[in-house]
């Protein structure tokens, strides 16, 4: 089959970040040609700026090499500007004569520094800020002349000034408005950071208004004048008033533009060959000027061109970061405030600290930090989620103070940690590898700095710190995606929410099935979404969906913990922590004849016998004769009890029955991660009921039930959610609670993390104000555990999974 | 040269699951994809020795059980930007028969 041809126009950082996306769904649907107008292949442009400073070269920024091109058979034209489109023909024509044709026209053409029309504007030495020419021009200008001027005091001109100075020029930041960065800054905030820009011997100049440039006989520029008739000199001149969409080409070819190529939701333009992404679109009436969201386009816009048609893009909030070194700067969202918001401010001065909160409706909408940035992530995140903050209003400002997550040294400030210091303790990653990753790789996603270094890729608990060092090391061009439209992982674009919805609605009862209705872009998924999908199939339709153990964990199908050495380890359930004589021979019995060689008594009140080869599990269970304990499974594990009234003298409830009874109700079922209980006779709380999933405590009068405690990764105390007088209250709130986790929460999220989400206000309200629901949830429980298996009971055992083939028998015949 | 030895047939193997053959060699893995496709790996994960046959099996990939590298079922190679590769055998079908080269 003939391929189709995509042209693309303009090599920059959203074009090539189209092409990146596109390559990994379709990597053979087109012959790809791509125009540059720089002799440059694609290069990180937001790194300019350390370039300009001295922190790094121009070889360290390049993004894409020419390799790289290659490798993707794409036919690269360097240094060849794009004039003309024949939108008939379909045909591109470059200023050297070079065509291409095409079937698809892709355009991300950028923007263009605005040159103030005054008069000496074209002199020499009077130049915008954009690309490796002008940096190089900066530089060169740094090493001959003395005097540099910056007009326009924004985020660019800012970092411009702050490069001349450090390679020794003097430098003047000329801007027109009372305060610098004045759409990002309220005027306090942008004192506090003139003050500092001053320290560091740059100069400004507030509400001047530029009259005209005064050249030397050269031709180069020598002054600059000002409205008021003052006059400074000037041997170079940095325009940083502002940027503005690159549409000439489109305009040139009729295409609509209206201060933007105007782009519909799927990155189209008006002619429907035509698709246009980056600094040069229009979408929704907004231009955007930062990396973040054209990476949210360059997405959108793939999909499209991968003829998948199922992405959209709504639009962006973006965030922005100051890249000057020594100064901590950043903003996101709408913070200039309003009539109908509220504004939370803290301001101290003599600190060099300076936070403003802009509320709306409960929600966060926007934030400008100075001196000290470390929660910008966070505060990002609460503001793309839309997530209702009336709950933590009280301690917003005062940060993820306490993130109350383990594992990296109770570190919880990534600007705080020195580079050696460890910020995954899973995979011993320190902050400086992270840094460099971030750098050297041109890495903008927290994912990517997973696959890289693999920080946060394990348990996770360090995440925030990760997206810390990733914010403040690419600055404005970090994104955390919005969890409220992250989709289940790289197969799809659907949210979590999204396919569990389908999944009911259209009672979709298979994988298969599941990923063909839903436009699943792999053939059968990967190791992260079939676990999920098995498991919502499971949920929706109980006693209906087969279960797939192809799209288990391994523990989940050979019902063990696999070991390091592959030999597994397995707890029987000792329900509420009673044994008895005859279990614990046979325990003694087994350990002996299939010479296990580790028993160890675990945290969870039970007895773990470590070390069994696979093929030995099933004739092990069968001599144990016990109820599999689930240790290995998103299911219920332990329910911890303490001696309770039968025997302890401060005793006030029966704890060890209430236990026993709720393991043997909650047992054999799959829930969205592993789920844990415990049975506390009285508030001494022996059995830490305040740790767990589900924790409840006797009291005189009746038992009182906790929910979404957990002592692992994220140590959090579980939250009050009742109070009962009889066993049978129990087990119905304690049924319904873990049913609506079981239907609601994402898998793998913990009830600490589902809880985190909803609220605890809206679990209160399913379950004790709407007792109709509470019984219902109750009874659907119940129902889905009706006559559920114990998967080690020798009539309920795969013997495929368990049996290796030989070799020796095989040459003859094949074993079943 | 090639030493083809019958080890199986496809139906020993799930669809998108694996078995391991026990060989003088050392253990390996027998995987078999959507299509029926079956490939033979070193059950040995370039990483850190976690047995490959014991992952999810997507594509033709399988992801390790141990720390979830993505190992290729063709060439044993790890996917980027993991680095790696477990030992890959010949595997030859006649018609549900699965042989594999051990030379
Ligand atoms: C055996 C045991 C340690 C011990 O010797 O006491 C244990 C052992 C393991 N824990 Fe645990 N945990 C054990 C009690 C706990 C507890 C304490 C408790 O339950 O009272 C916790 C904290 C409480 C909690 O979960 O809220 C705990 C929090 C974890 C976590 C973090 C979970 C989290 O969401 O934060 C993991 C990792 C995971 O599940 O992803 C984990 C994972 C593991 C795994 C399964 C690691 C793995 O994936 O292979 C270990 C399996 C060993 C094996 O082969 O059996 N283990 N683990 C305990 C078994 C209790 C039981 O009888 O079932
Ligand atoms: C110094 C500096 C610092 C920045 N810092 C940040 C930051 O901290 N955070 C952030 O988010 N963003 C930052 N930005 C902005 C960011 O770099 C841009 O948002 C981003 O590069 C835009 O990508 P793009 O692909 O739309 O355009 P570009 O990357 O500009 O790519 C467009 C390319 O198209 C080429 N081109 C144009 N017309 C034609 C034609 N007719 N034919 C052929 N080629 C053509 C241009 O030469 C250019 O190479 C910074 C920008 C600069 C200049
Ligand atoms: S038993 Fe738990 S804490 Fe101990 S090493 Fe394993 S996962 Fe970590
Ligand atoms: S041993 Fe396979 S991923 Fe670590």
């Amino acid at each position: 089959m003939k391929k189709m041809k995509l042209v693309m126009v303009g090599n920059g950082m959203a074009g090539v970040r189209t092409l990146e996306e596109l390559i990994k769904l379709e990597p053979e649907l087109y012959d790809i040609t791509v125009f540059g107008a720089e002799p440059y292949p694609n290069y990180n442009r937001i790194m300019l700026s350390p370039v300009l400073a001295g922190e790094q070269g121009i070889q360290d920024i390049i993004l894409n090499d020419l390799a790289w091109y290659k490798e993707n058979n794409i036919t690269l034209h360097l240094n060849k500007k794009v004039v003309r489109i024949d939108r008939s023909k379909k045909i591109v024509y470059a200023e050297d004569g070079t065509e291409a044709a095409y079937d698809r026209l892709l355009l991300a053409t950028g923007s263009t520094p605005f040159i103030l029309p005054v008069p000496g504007s074209e002199l020499q030495g009077v130049i915008g800020y954009r690309d490796i020419h002008d940096t190089n021009a900066m530089i060169e200008a740094a090493g001959k002349y003395q005097h540099a001027v910056v007009i326009g005091g924004g985020l660019l001109g800012l970092e411009a000034a702050n490069g001349l100075a450090l390679r020794g020029m003097d430098v003047t930041v000329v801007h027109i408005m009372p305060w610098l960065m004045e759409r990002q800054l309220d005027q306090s905030s942008a004192q506090m950071l003139q003050k500092s820009l001053e320290a560091k011997g740059l100069k400004f100049l507030l509400e001047k208004n530029t009259q005209n440039l005064v050249g030397d006989e050269g031709g180069r520029v020598k002054a600059i004048r000002f409205k008021d008739g003052t006059e400074i000199p000037a041997d170079l001149i940095v325009m940083a008033v502002g940027i503005r969409p690159n549409t000439a080409l489109a305009e040139s070819a009729g295409i609509h533009c209206n201060r933007g190529i105007v782009v519909n939701d799927t990155m189209q333009t008006y002619d429907p060959s035509i698709y246009a992404v980056g600094e040069c679109v229009s979408h929704r009436g907004t231009a955007y000027g930062l990396v973040a969201p054209l990476f949210d386009m360059a997405k959108v816009c793939a999909n499209h061109l991968a003829r998948l048609g199922i992405a959209r893009y709504q639009g962006s909030v973006t965030s922005t970061k100051l890249k000057v070194t020594g100064i901590d700067l950043f903003s996101a969202g709408d913070f200039t405030g309003g009539d109908a918001t509220d504004e939370i401010l803290m301001h101290d001065a003599g600190g060099g600290v300076y936070k403003k909160l802009v509320l709306k409706d409960d929600k966060l909408v926007g934030a400008v930090m100075y001196g000290d940035t470390k929660d910008g992530a966070w505060y990002f995140q609460m503001i793309r989620d839309g997530k209702n903050v009336a709950d933590i209003r009280d301690h917003l400002m005062f940060g993820q103070s306490h993130l109350g997550n383990s594992g990296h040294a109770g570190q919880n400030s990534a600007a705080l940690m020195a580079d050696s210091m460890e910020v995954c303790g899973c995979n011993g990653v320190c902050k400086g590898t992270i840094v460099k990753a971030i750098k050297d790789k041109g890495l903008f996603t927290l994912e990517d700095v997973r696959k890289h270094t693999k920080a946060s890729a394990s348990c996770g608990s360090c995440t925030g710190l990760v997206e810390q060092i990733l914010a403040s090391t690419v600055g404005g061009a970090y994104a955390p995606q919005a969890n409220a439209v992250k989709p289940m992982c790289g197969c799809t674009e659907h949210t979590h929410e999204d396919v569990r919805r389908a999944i009911r609605e259209e009672k979709l009862l298979s994988i298969p099935q599941a990923m063909q209705f839903l436009n699943w872009s792999t053939p059968n998924g990967c190791a992260s979404c079939r676990p999920a999908l098995n498991y919502y199939l499971l949920c929706a339709w109980p006693h209906e969906v087969q279960d797939d153990p192809q799209s288990r964990f391994i523990n989940e199908r050979a019902h063990g913990n696999i070991q390091k050495d592959g030999t597994f380890s397995i707890v029987p359930r000792m329900h509420g922590g009673i044994t008895t004589a005859a279990q614990l021979r046979r325990i003694a019995d087994v350990t002996d004849k299939y010479n296990i060689p580790t028993v160890k008594v675990t945290g969870g009140q039970r007895i773990d016998l470590f070390g069994i080869k696979k093929e030995d599990l099933p004739k092990v269970w069968a001599d144990l004769d016990m109820d599999s304990g689930y240790a290995y499974g998103k299911a219920l594990r332990t329910v911890k009890t303490c001696v309770g009234s039968e025997w302890c003298r401060f005793g006030v409830q029966d704890s060890t029955q209430m236990g026993i009874d709720l393991e043997y109700a909650l047992d054999r079922m799959w829930t969205p991660h592993k789920f844990k209980l415990a049975v506390s006779g009285c508030p001494r709380n022996c059995a830490e009921a305040a740790i767990k999933d589900v924790g409840i405590i006797g009291v005189d009068s009746g038992w009182e039930i906790y929910v979404a405690g957990n002592g692992g990764i994220k140590t959090e105390v579980a939250q009050f959610l009742v109070k009962v007088k009889t066993k049978e209250e129990v087990m119905e709130y304690t049924l319904a609670f873990t049913q609506l986790y079981r239907e609601e929460a994402r898998y793998l999220d913990r009830t600490v993390h589902y809880v985190e989400r909803v609220g605890i206000d809206y679990i209160k309200q399913r379950i004790n104000e709407d007792a109709a629901n509470r019984k219902a949830l109750h009874e659907r429980l119940l129902y889905t555990l009706q006559g559920a298996k114990n998967p080690w009971a020798s009539e309920n055992v795969n013997a495929r999974e368990f049996a290796t083939l030989k070799l020796e028998a095989a040459d003859t015949a094949t074993t079943a | 040269m090639n030493n083809w030895k019958q080890v199986a047939t496809l139906e020993d193997i799930p669809p998108l699951g694996s078995r391991v053959i026990s060989t003088p060699q050392g253990d390996i893995a027998l995987f078999r994809t959507a299509e029926n496709e079956v490939f033979a790996l070193l059950d040995k994960c370039p990483h850190k020795g976690g047995h490959l046959s014991q992952g999810i099996v997507f594509g033709k990939k399988v992801a390790c059980p141990m720390h979830n590298w993505h190992i290729q079922l063709q060439d044993g190679n790890a996917v980027a930007p993991d680095v790696g590769c477990a030992r890959n055998y010949p595997v030859k079908m006649e018609g549900s028969a699965v042989f594999i080269s051990l030379a």
